[in-house]
Order: C-alpha cells, then structure tokens, then sequence
C-alpha cells in the first residue's frame, strides 16, 4: 500500500465523518424545529450570520429556517468557562464523554452506504468491509454505554449517578431484545452478516411482478422490525426510553455535572448514535438504498449510481431520525419500572417466539418467500 | 514485523491491565482494566485473522459481563471494606492451583504443541460464521457442551453461596 491510497483513504474518511456529523448537527435543530412543529410554534428562527443573513431573499429563508443556529450553538459550547467541578473523579469525568462519543463514530467504518457498479460489478460504498458487519456493530455499540455509566459514577453526586445504574440497566435488559430481533433477519439471508449481502438480498419485488411489495425486510418480518426499532429507541436513550437523562426526575442524570464542551460531546454524540442506529435499521429491514419496485440493478454505472444509492438512503436515514423526534413529542416518558417490565416480560418473549417462528418457517418451506 | 509490533503491542495491552487489575484496591477502576484487557485480547483474536472470536469477546465479555459487573459494583457500593486480609491457609488451594495452570502451560509450551492450530481449522481459523458454527456443533460438540455444563454448575454454586449469606428470616423482599 503507497501513499497514495492511505491518502484516498483518509479522505474518504473525511468526507464519511463530515457528512454524518453534518447530518448529527443538522439533527439537533431539527429536534428543535419539529419541537416547535409538534407544539405549534416557530422554533429557532432569528440566529443569523451578519453577511449571509443579510442577503436579500435566500438570507432571510435560511434565517427563518434556523440554518445558522448550529454554528451558533457549537460556537456556544467552544467558548463556554468549562470548570471542573472539585468533586468528581477527574479521570474518568474527562474520559466519559470521550467514550460516549466514539463508538458511533467507529461503527461508520463498516457501514455501507450505496452501490458501485463497474463492468458489470457490483461493490459496496464502503470504508471497509468485514463479513462480521452487523456483530461488529453491536459489540462496538454495546461498548458506548459506558460513557454514562462512568459520567454517572465520576460525577460524584446523587442523581447522575442514578442515570448511570439506568443506564446500566436499561442497556443489559434491551441489548438482548436487539440481538434477537436481528437473528431471524440474518437467518434468513442465509447465515451471511454482512451487512452489503443484506442490502443486497432485499433488492428485488415479492409476490411476483403483479402484486409487487418491495423486498424488505419490514414487509415480511415486520415484528423483527418493530421490536429492533422499540429496542433501538432504548439504546440510543431516546424518548420514551431516556431514563439516564430523565430531567424531570433526575435534573440531567448522568450529564448533570457537566457543561461546556464535554456536554457538547455527549450531545453530539446521542445525535450521531441516532444517525448510526437509523441507517443500521434502514439498511437491515428497510432495504437500504433500494427503491421500492426497482430492483438494484436499476442504477446506472459509474459514479452516478453511487452518488444516487447514497442520496437514497441518506433519504431513509433523515425521514427515521425524524421519526425518532416524531415519538419524542408524541409520547411521554416511561416510568422505570415500566422499563423494565417492557424489556424483560414483552420484548424478550416476543423476541424469542419471534426468533422460534421464523426458524420453523424457514425449516419447513426453506426458501418459500424469496 | 508489523505483525510482531502489533502482537507484542496488543499482548501488553492484555496482561498489563490484568495485573494491575489484580492489584487494584479500587473496584470501578479494576472493571474498566477488566475492559482494557479483554478489548487486548480480542485484538489478538483479530490478528489471528480469527474476527468472529474478537467481535464475540468484546460483545460478550466487554459489552454485557462487564456492563452486569458495573451494575453491581455500583447498587452494592463496595469499595469501602477497607483492606481484606486473607488468611495464609486460605491461599494454600489457589496457589497450588496457579501453580498447576502454570506448570502446565510451560509443558505446553515446551512440547512444542502450543503454536499448532486444531485440525479442521486451515485457512483463517474461525473468520466465518459459518465454519464456526459448523465446527463447534460437529467436532467440538462435547467440549462446547461440557463448558456450558461446567457454567451452570458455577452459576448454582454461586446461587447457593450468595442465599446462604442471607438467613432466611432476615430478608427484606417487599419491604423498601
């Protein structure tokens, strides 16, 4: 390997990252925008920039839209006093958002995020490929809980330290429901765990071309899909699951004693987690880059084909992350103990007799949907 | 040489943890050496190109024993028993069971057999789910079977420790 392909490495990426912080940023006023939607008002729309807010027509939309609240909130978060509170754990008050913010960030390493079609060939739009993929994913995910265990225990103080046991908790009980949910899919795509196999084996029309329901996964394992999507939600502590956070019991859980910067990061970091999580769902069940009654085939070669399957699910991943703030404002907060009862005594034996159907299906008429 | 940098790289990254895990005072502090050292041995996994057994280790060990331990280590408080003090006749039985894993190991090492990898198992050992899996319920099938026969049997033995500390009479269920 010479310079130059380190080089084309690194720039790829760049431009992953970029674009999915972009998109993580973009999320947070998004958040706010569908806040102020669900609750019939404007949202932010007055933050601008002096010579581009003053451009004639365009400035004044994108001022209305709330485009230059995010530099203006990230500019907030960089130049805010950051104090170290006296009686925290020093060590790991510092390295607790640093791990909350990492593993989404690595788990874009394996991700794939279009097709490139080059005589005949089909490739995956990726920064590496393994035929892990999607136990990759989850071991790496699973490792970003304890960014809030370790900010709830550094803080040194009551009620993060509270979040940090829910956000222990929470993970071990809904960690198994993602697991199982998962199985049947991968079962069923014939023990690959590849996540460009997955995309790939959903890139066809079911029931004949008469009928035509696209090939996803969410249209023939829709319980699959809704216990991962219900599991996902917990994972990424989002409403009705933020039980780490829960500001109305706990005044920040496991964030409480943290300002600044290092909050940012936890911040950015449930955002990216929220990027990551839908594109995992959009290319697992909701077949990632393919368009419904199309097969895959359909792209053109070349560099268009690749630009165009990225856009289509960087579609998918925007409408799930607004899905996500959709049940935010929609559905209140679960007690804990409804938590737990959620995980243990409904998704996990659904999971499981999920997991038992699909596999007596799939024993008696082997290949009878595809 | 790269491989041996990384080899010898990842090795330190698996047993400086573990010892000082051993020696730690601090339980917080020993789960997350705990994390270092497994995340250490499952990129030595991965340098024997064997990805399905690292991706597993970290999964499984790193994601969710570890995550449990915390839990408890964090609902029970410990940490503030002070220094404990083991009684010399009580060492007697690890010592000589270390002793015996040692000893074994180094004739394991002289025996020349260490470096072999198992037959069945050529071109990257265990990288596949599926030649995993294939192995492990075929030929390995007693061995698998007789691990997770010995974790039950651990798993009632610590059932059973942990309800006798508590008496009968004395316990709080229903009570908070």
């Amino acid at each position: 390997m010479d310079l130059t392909d380190i080089l084309i490495m690194l720039l790829k990426a760049v431009v992953v990252v970029v674009l999915v912080m972009a998109i993580a940023g973009y999320s947070v006023v998004g958040e706010r925008k569908v806040a102020s939607w669900a609750q019939g008002r404007l949202g932010p729309n007055r933050t601008t920039i002096p010579l581009l807010g003053s451009i004639p027509v365009i400035g004044r939309i994108l001022t209305r839209l709330g485009i230059f609240q995010l530099p203006a909130d990230g500019a907030k978060f960089l130049f805010k006093e950051e104090p170290l509170p006296g009686h925290v754990n020093k060590f790991y008050y510092i390295l607790a958002p640093i791990i909350s913010f990492l593993p989404p960030m690595i788990i874009l390493t394996v991700l794939p995020y279009g097709q490139f079609v080059k005589d005949g060939v089909m490739e995956a739009v990726a920064l590496s490929q393994t035929d892990v993929g999607i136990l990759f994913v989850m071991a790496v995910s699973s490792i970003s809980v304890y960014g809030l265990i370790l900010a709830g225990w550094a803080a040194n103080s009551k009620f993060p330290f509270l979040g940090g046991i829910r956000a222990s908790s929470q993970m071990i009980s809904y960690e198994l429901c993602i697991g199982l949910s998962l199985l049947p899919v991968f079962m069923w795509t014939g023990g690959t765990l590849d996540l460009f196999a997955v995309v790939q084996a959903q890139g066809g029309v079911l029931f004949g071309e008469s009928i035509g329901l696209p090939k996803w996964f969410i249209i023939y394992q829709p319980l699959s899909a809704l216990l991962y999507l219900v599991a996902l939600f917990a994972e990424t502590n989002r409403l009705p699951f933020d039980m780490p956070e829960s500001e109305t019991d706990l005044v920040g859980g496991f964030h409480t004693e943290y300002g600044a910067f290092k909050f940012g990061l936890f911040f950015v970091g449930e955002y990216a987690h929220m990027v990551v999580g839908s594109a995992i769902f959009s290319i697992v069940f909701l077949g990632g880059w393919s368009i419904p009654f199309l097969p895959l085939s359909a792209y053109p070669e070349g560099i268009l084909g690749a630009l165009l399957s990225v856009v289509v699910l960087a579609a998918k991943v925007i409408f799930l992350l607004f899905f996500f703030m959709w049940v935010r404002w929609t559905l209140p907060r679960f007690r804990y103990d409804q938590v737990m009862n959620l995980g243990w005594k409904v998704l996990m034996p659904l999971a499981v007799a999920n997991l038992l159907a699909y596999m007596v299906i799939m024993a008696i008429m082997p290949g009878a949907l595809l | 040489m790269m491989h041996d940098v990384l080899f010898y790289l990842f090795a330190a990254m698996t047993l400086a943890p573990a010892l000082l895990l051993v020696c730690s005072r601090n339980t917080v502090n020993a789960a997350m050496l705990m994390i270092v050292s497994f995340i250490g041995a499952a990129s030595l996994f991965a340098l024997l190109q064997a990805y399905l057994l690292a991706v597993l280790q970290v999964m499984v060990y790193a994601g969710a024993v570890v995550v449990l331990f915390l839990f408890i280590i964090m609902l029970l408080d410990v940490g503030h028993e002070g220094r404990l003090r083991a009684a010399l006749s009580k060492l007697v039985a690890p010592l000589a069971f270390f002793a015996a894993l040692g000893c074994c190991s180094v004739l394991a090492i002289l025996s020349g057999r260490g470096g072999e990898a198992p037959a069945g198992l050529e071109a990257s050992p265990a990288a596949s789910a599926e030649s995993f899996g294939m192995l492990l319920f075929t030929k390995y099938q007693l061995a698998f079977e007789l691990t997770g026969f010995l974790l039950l049997a651990a798993m009632v033995g610590v059932i059973f420790i942990s309800r006798r500390a508590i008496p009968a009479g004395n316990r709080t269920e229903g009570k908070e």
